[in-house]
Formats: structure tokens, C-alpha cells, sequence
């Protein structure tokens, strides 16, 4: 029983892993013509060009993009890897040219305060609708609601009749 | 001159918002109906007199009178005189001016419906509406001002802007003008600036309705809701329309091989757009059950914030994006107005909250009502990723002076979840009924969509089995559709046997006689396929680069794309073109030729992207020309597959009529809600809805 647990968590996770993968099977490190463009894509799409305002640097055409595009490639071609590419752009132009934020520091509340609102928003709905229930029973949520005509009550129960 | 006539009328116009204001709040206040009267037709009058201002602006573009600076700025020689138009909305002032004179245009019209039923409400309405009128006529006299001139004052080195002649100046006349932003040179001018905006004003409507009914206590009622309800709807229409427009020109012209990129801009249109879903959601409550009176006022409230937030982060670039084309000093203006318009109408909330008191009840956590309330608090929740990711660089930058950015891999894993339980409860939720649903009822309505949602998930994972991914995501609109699906099919069956009509007679009947349940569920269907779109981006996009000489293919897929030769040629609007022609096969078969382009504006120095697409209901096929040798020899391509992304097209006009049919109020019957007493046939959900 346990095993067929942890088989289904090993599916699942796998499952979910593979959401972030990427689906295209790049040229790796020493492969004849590597690096190629798509090797320089993949790493400038995770940056942002550090001097357009909101523009991935895969995209971006600006020739200051281009010699950092190029300068990917040269450092790919050295045998640098991904995560030292990201670091070295970190380090000349700053946290901003990272596409997705990081997990540390001040910048972590992005991630972390859109988290805690969904716990708390999903602990209000409970607490609204448990209170909603409660209220069934006290005499006072007792409305009338309006008369219904005769002719329509009995109308509805013909076509649900049918319905059926 | 005829651009005084412009300014005069645009005078005139403030005049008269300022006046409405005042008026009808004094004369609601104190009773006295003539001076409410009289602040209608202000009102009813402002409208014509910013049309002229209008027409006097479109006119000088047209004409290219370029002593006017914003003519100067936005319109040039090399235009179509159809963009010279469009560039009404295409600098700042232009847009603020068209943006009052549509938000004008809407108070005009509803001052002219029969006010007999809530007469009370309109001095406040007029009032509220027009303060906001008033505000934004204001910032185009005072602040973005399109009228201003071009003046060379005697031995100064650059010209100078103002309303009127300057000491010592001479009127200057430049030659040509600088233009149009050239991304902005596109068909897509026409459809989603104007469409934004008339879904970005039109919540004026549903605000000021709402801050009349809690100062003059018709919020005690349900009158207002209703009327605020269609205003709503069609606001928030005209701002879906202007999100899918938007999506579809981005696609055409910025060249990222994509729809929607998560920037500033496009954030500020969704919020208003996720808190109006919420609230013409919420809205079901008051009508059916009488509750989240309150809630909805807040949600009204916050809708109209949002939509003046994001008119604030467009005009003012405050948060800088690819979108703010015309930045200027308006932040100040805006964010004070932005903070009275809240706090304003919180204070207001807040002093009349007992007349929004209602009895809340439930019998079962299984319930539509249920349902409604996790759909607002997810709706809320992503509303407060978006915000919250859109507005954290500025707020990184003030705290630590660290500027960051949130790109689009923050909003899609905190925003995927989210909108994952969305689709999946606007599958199930309109099998619920309201108070209470019966497990064994639900169960029986459900596990045929499930099954047969697990059936074609199965089947179509297979076939992409290369993406195991995907296969969750192509279950979950499935999952989806098929419940949709299953209601039509229930609707058409019971008519079919009851009255023996055909199939189709049957459906369209069924429509016909309940408009807002069906037409909700074909915008429900509509979101369907517009998800299918983002699955198919985050699953199954492929992308490639590579450079290749005349002769040479590059392989993508089952696609080879072959490269011919490189011309160059001028085009219309001042650019010069160079065009790759290319040759597009699948599996070694030519389909067609595909000439991907690079657009290079001389006066602007700015190159534009044009893709060159082949398009099939499955996926497009979409090219750009990255770069070439100088020879022409070779050129580099990018080229990606986006599969599934013609169904959000699709979907998007499929949420025009939905929202077409669900506007429509049914012939001849009334919106009257008969709920049963408990206890009474229960096992159905027998409201009439209106």
C-alpha cells in the first residue's frame, strides 16, 4: 500500500516537474555547432535586457542586445555554465535582469505575501461559510419569501415531471 | 483658427462638468430639482462640446497642422490619413481628450434613459459621474493640453510650447512632423485603444450608480443592482474585447511569438477586468438570495479604482513598460484623484454599511452560493498576484533601492493554480443548486462529463504524450467543456421529448428562452477554448534559431522552412523593408511561401518586426526574420510553433455574443426571482432567473 503511495507521488511530482521543463532538446556542451542560437535563447530568455524597459533579452533587437546575446554565446563556447552566465549578469547590471525573482531576501515577499493571502482567503471563505450555516437555524433568517402563484407552482411541477 | 474653436469648446465643456457637479450634489442635497435639472443638461451638453473638440483635433491631424504640438508630435507627412485619425489616441494628450469624451459620452447616455423608477438616485449619479468627467476634461485643459502651439521665441535655441503667443515669439511651422510610435502603425489601432477605453469609462456607469444608491439609501433595495449589473456588462465586454484585440496585435507586430506578456500595461487592464468577473458573478447572489449586499458594493468600488489605477500606470509610465509611449508629469494629478476616488468612496461605504445589511444563509457547504464564494476569493486572489507583481518593482525599488523585475514566470506559477480551480468550478458550479445540492443528485450530473473528460484527455494526451504536462491541462478543458456541454445537451433533450422539436430548433429555443443562464454558459464555453490557448503556450511551444544561406532549410517540428533570397524594397509610412523570401514544407512538402520581414523606420530609427505566419486551426507556424549578412547571402530566422493559439481568437468572439445573449433582457418577462420556500422541491433548483 505504501509502495503504490510513493509510486503515485513519484508520478505526480514527476508530472509537475515536467510542467517547467522546457520541450525542445537543445545541442549540448560538446556537440558538433555548440553553441547555438537556441542554446543562447535559452539562457537570454530567463534575463531581461538591462536597458529596455520589459523586454526579455531573447526577443530584444537593440544592438546592445545583440552583443549580449553575443557575449552569451562566447561564454557558452568557453564552457561556462547557465547558472554562471545568470550570476555574471546579475553581478554587472543587477537583480533586474532576472526574469523571475529570486527566492531570497526582500524580494522573496513577491512570492511569499501572494501565498499567505490565498491561505487566509481560502481560511475566510471557510469561516463565512461555516457562519452561514449556523445562521440557518436562529428564527430571525426565517424571510418570506414572496407568495408564488398557484398556476406557476404547479406549472413548474408539470415540467419538472417531464423533465424527469 | 480652427484649433481655437477646439480649445474654446473644450473651455466650454470643463465649464459645464464642474458645474454639474456642483449643481446636482447641491440640489440633491437641498431638494431643490431645478438645479438637478440644470446639471443634466450641463451634463447632456459637455458631451457635444468635447465632440467638437474632438472633431477639431482629428481634423488638424488629418490636415497636418503642425504648429499644433501634438500634431507635431504624433501625425507626419508619410502616414495613411486613416493613421493620421487614429493618432487621436495615439500620444497623451490625444488619449486623455478621447478618453473624456468617452467616459462623456456614457454619462450622456445613461442622463437620457427614463429616470422615473429611481429619480432620487440621479443627482448623486450625475454628480459622481461628472466629478470624474470633470477630472479628466481638467488634466486636458490643464495639464495635457492638445491645443498647445509651437512658438520660436527671438533668439531662443528650442521652441516653446504654449496655449498663446509667448512675448517676442513667432508662430513656428515645422515642415513634417515626427509621427506615430511605429509599432503603433497597425490595423490593430482601430480595434483595441478605442475598445479599452470604452471598457476602461464605462465603469463609471456601475460606480456612480452604486455611490448614488448607498448616499441616497436605495441601496437598502435591489432597483439598483440590476441596472448597475447590465452597465457591468457592458463595460466589462468592451474590455474583454480590448484584451483579446490587444493580445492578437502584439502577436502581429511585437514579435515575441506570443500573445500576452505579462507587462505592466497589460496587468492594469486585467485587474479591473478580474474584479468585474467577480462582481457579475457576486451580483447572482443579491438578486437570487438577497446577499453579499456589501461585498458587492466593495467589489463595485474596487473595480473603478482599479480601472483608474490602470489608466494611471498607462498615461503616466509610472511603472516603466514597452505601453508607456507618452510619459509625463500627470502622476501627481493621478494619484491624488485616484486616492480621494477610494478613500472618498470607502468613507461613503462605510457611514451607510447598515443599509447594505442582508441575512446570509446556507444549508450545505455543497451549494451554489458556495461555489460563488470561492469564485470571488479566487478571482480576489488573482487580482492580488497581478497587483501585487505589477506594483512589487516600484515598491523593491522605495524599500531597499534595488529595481527588480517580475517577469512572466512569477505571474504563470502564482496565477496557474489559481485560474486551474477556476476552470474546474466553472465547470461544476452551474450544476449546483442554490441552498443546497443533493450529493446523490450532483453525482448523478457529473460522472458522465468526468468519465467522458478523462476518455478524450486520455486519447489526446497519447497523441502528445511527448508533453506528459500537457495532459493535465488538456483533462481540465475537457473536464471543463464537457460539463458545459452536458448542460446545453440536457436543455435540448428535455425540450426534444416534451415538445418533440428538432435538435436544432430545440437549442435555440433553449437560448432564446433563458438568455442570461445560456449566455453565460457560452462565455463559460468561450473561456474554455481561450485556456486552450495558454495550455497549448505552456505546453507545446516550440521555438528555434539558426542561420541559414539561400538553398538551406531550417527543421522545426515536422516543419522545414527554406530560405530563397533576401529583397529589399520602400514601403508606405516611411519604411524601408527587407523581406525574406521563404519556403515553408511539412514533411518535405511544400505548403506555402512565407515572407517574413523586417520593417526599418528612418525618421523614427526603429525597426519593426513583421512575422510572416501560416496558420491552421491546430497551430500556427510563426517566422521572424532575426537578422542577415550584409551579402544577403544568409539570413537568421526564428521561428515557433504556438499550438491551440487560434482558439483564443476563437473564444474571444465567442465571448462577444455570449455576452450579446446574456445582456438581452428576455421578452416580456419580467426580472422577477421567485425563491421556494425550504423544503419546497429542493431536490431542484427551481429560481426562475431572470
Amino acid at each position: 500500500m505504501r509502495n503504490i503511495k510513493r509510486k503515485l507521488l513519484l508520478v505526480l511530482l514527476t508530472i509537475i516537474a515536467s510542467f517547467y521543463a522546457v520541450s525542445i532538446v537543445y545541442a549540448q556542451e560538446g556537440q558538433p555547432g555548440y553553441p547555438t542560437d537556441n542554446d543562447v535563447n535559452r539562457i537570454a530568455r530567463k534575463l531581461y535586457c538591462p536597458v529596455c524597459p520589459n523586454t526579455p533579452l531573447d526577443v530584444c533587437e537593440t544592438k546592445a542586445c545583440e552583443d549580449w546575446r553575443a557575449q552569451i554565446r562566447d561564454q557558452l563556447s568557453e564552457g561556462w555554465s547557465e547558472q554562471q552566465i545568470m550570476d555574471y549578469f546579475v553581478a554587472q547590471y543587477g537583480e533586474r535582469v532576472l526574469a523571475e525573482p529570486q527566492r531570497k531576501g526582500f524580494t522573496s515577499l513577491v512570492w511569499f505575501l501572494p501565498l499567505t493571502a490565498v491561505l487566509i482567503g481560502t481560511g475566510v471563505v471557510y469561516e463565512v461559510l461555516r457562519n452561514w450555516r449556523k445562521q440557518k437555524t436562529t428564527p430571525a433568517a426565517v424571510s418570506s419569501p414572496p407568495e408564488i402563484p398557484k398556476e406557476l407552482l404547479e406549472k413548474i411541477e408539470r415540467e419538472i415531471r417531464e423533465l424527469d | 483658427m480652427i484649433a481655437d474653436i477646439g480649445l474654446i469648446a473644450l473651455t466650454i465643456a470643463f465649464i459645464f462638468t464642474v458645474y454639474a457637479t456642483f449643481a446636482s450634489a447641491y440640489g440633491g442635497w437641498r431638494g431643490r430639482w431645478d438645479l438637478v435639472e440644470s446639471a443634466r443638461n450641463a451634463s447632456l451638453l459637455a458631451f457635444p462640446f468635447l465632440t467638437v473638440s474632438v472633431i477639431v483635433i482629428v481634423y488638424s491631424l488629418y490636415v497636418l497642422d503642425f504648429s499644433l504640438a501634438y500634431v507635431y508630435d504624433v501625425s507626419s507627412q508619410a502616414m495613411s490619413p486613416f493613421l493620421r485619425m487614429a493618432a487621436l489616441w495615439g500620444g497623451q494628450q490625444g488619449s486623455i481628450l478621447f478618453w473624456a469624451w468617452m467616459m462623456a459620452g456614457f454619462v450622456a447616455a445613461v442622463l437620457l434613459r427614463k429616470w422615473d423608477r429611481d429619480r432620487e438616485m440621479m443627482p448623486y449619479f450625475t454628480a459622481t459621474a461628472m466629478l470624474t468627467t470633470a477630472f479628466f476634461v481638467g488634466v486636458v485643459l490643464f495639464i495635457a493640453n492638445p491645443f498647445v502651439r509651437l512658438w520660436h521665441i527671438e533668439g531662443a535655441a528650442e521652441l516653446t510650447q504654449a496655449l498663446f503667443q509667448p512675448a517676442n515669439s513667432m508662430p513656428y511651422y515645422p515642415e513634417d512632423g515626427g509621427g506615430l510610435n511605429p509599432l503603433l502603425r497597425h490595423f490593430g489601432m482601430i480595434g483595441h485603444p478605442p475598445t479599452t477605453y470604452l471598457g476602461f469609462t464605462g465603469f463609471v456607469i456601475p460606480f456612480s450608480f452604486a455611490i448614488a444608491a448607498l448616499i441616497t439609501g436605495q441601496s437598502r433595495g435591489d432597483e439598483w443592482i440590476r441596472t448597475t449589473r447590465r452597465w457591468t456588462l457592458v463595460a466589462w465586454i468592451f474590455l474583454s474585447i480590448g484584451l483579446i484585440l490587444g493580445g492578437r496585435w502584439a502577436y502581429d507586430v511585437l514579435g515575441w511569438g506570443g500573445f500576452w506578456g505579462w507587462d505592466p500595461v497589460e496587468n492594469a487592464m486585467l485587474m479591473p477586468w478580474l474584479t468585474g468577473t467577480a462582481f457579475l458573478h457576486s451580483v447572482m447572489m443579491t438578486e437570487k438570495r438577497g446577499m453579499m449586499k456589501r461585498w458587492n458594493m466593495v467589489l463595485i468600488i474596487l473595480t473603478y479604482s482599479l480601472a483608474l489605477f490602470g489608466t494611471f500606470i498607462t498615461r503616466t509610465g509610472v511603472i516603466s513598460s514597452v505601453h508607456a509611449f507618452t510619459k509625463s508629469a500627470l502622476g501627481p494629478a493621478f494619484f491624488a484623484f485616484i486616492g480621494l476616488t477610494f478613500i472618498g468612496s470607502v468613507t461613503i461605504l462605510y457611514l451607510r454599511w447598515d443599509t447594505l445589511k442582508s441575512e446570509h444563509t446556507l444549508e450545505s457547504f455543497i451549494s451554489r452560493e458556495s461555489a460563488f464564494v470561492l469564485q470571488n476569493m479566487l478571482f480576489l486572489a488573482v487580482t492580488f498576484v497581478v497587483f501585487w507583481g505589477t506594483i512589487f518593482p516600484l515598491i523593491s525599488e522605495l524599500v531597499t533601492g534595488i529595481k527588480i523585475t517580475v517577469g512572466p514566470p512569477y505571474f504563470q506559477k502564482a496565477t496557474g493554480p489559481l485560474f486551474f480551480v477556476l476552470v474546474i468550478l466553472m465547470g461544476i458550479a452551474p450544476l449546483l443548486a442554490w441552498r443546497k445540492q443533493a450529493a446523490r443528485t450532483f453525482g448523478k450530473a457529473i460522472w458522465m462529463p468526468f468519465i467522458a473528460s478523462l476518455g478524450i484527455a486520455g486519447i489526446w494526451g497519447y497523441t502528445h504524450r511527448m508533453h506528459p504536462a500537457s495532459i493535465l491541462g488538456l483533462w481540465l478543458v475537457t473536464f471543463s467543456l464537457s460539463a458545459i456541454l452536458a448542460e446545453f445537451w440536457k436543455g435540448v433533450q428535455a425540450r426534444r421529448v416534451t415538445r418533440g422539436e428538432n435538435p436544432l430548433t430545440a437549442l435555440f429555443n433553449l437560448i432564446g428562452r433563458n438568455h442570461r443562464r445560456y449566455g453565460g454558459y457560452i462565455i463559460h464555453l468561450s473561456v474554455v477554448l481561450i485556456a486552450l490557448g495558454f495550455i497549448g503556450d505552456a505546453n507545446f511551444k516550440l521555438e528555434t534559431q539558426g542561420t541559414v544561406s539561400s538553398g538551406e532549410a531550417l527543421t522545426i517540428g515536422d516543419y522545414q522552412l527554406q530560405f530563397e533570397q533576401l529583397r529589399g524594397y520602400p514601403g508606405s509610412d516611411g519604411r524601408e523593408i527587407v523581406e525574406a523570401v521563404t519556403t515553408l514544407s511539412q514533411d518535405g512538402e511544400a505548403i506555402r511561401a512565407l515572407n517574413p520581414r523586417r520593417d526599418y523606420f528612418t525618421v523614427q530609427q526603429q525597426p519593426v518586426t513583421v512575422p510572416g505566419v501560416y496558420s491552421t486551426p491546430g497551430k500556427d507556424v510563426y517566422v521572424l526574420l532575426v537578422g542577415w549578412d550584409d551579402s544577403g547571402q544568409s539570413a537568421t530566422f526564428k521561428i515557433y510553433i504556438n499550438s491551440f493559439i487560434n482558439w483564443v481568437w476563437l473564444g474571444g468572439l465567442m465571448m462577444i455574443v455570449g455576452t450579446i445573449i446574456a445582456a438581452w433582457s428576455n421578452p416580456g418577462q419580467r426580472e422577477t426571482t421567485y425563491v421556494l420556500k425550504p423544503g419546497v422541491l429542493t431536490s431542484h433548483s427551481l429560481v426562475q432567473e431572470g
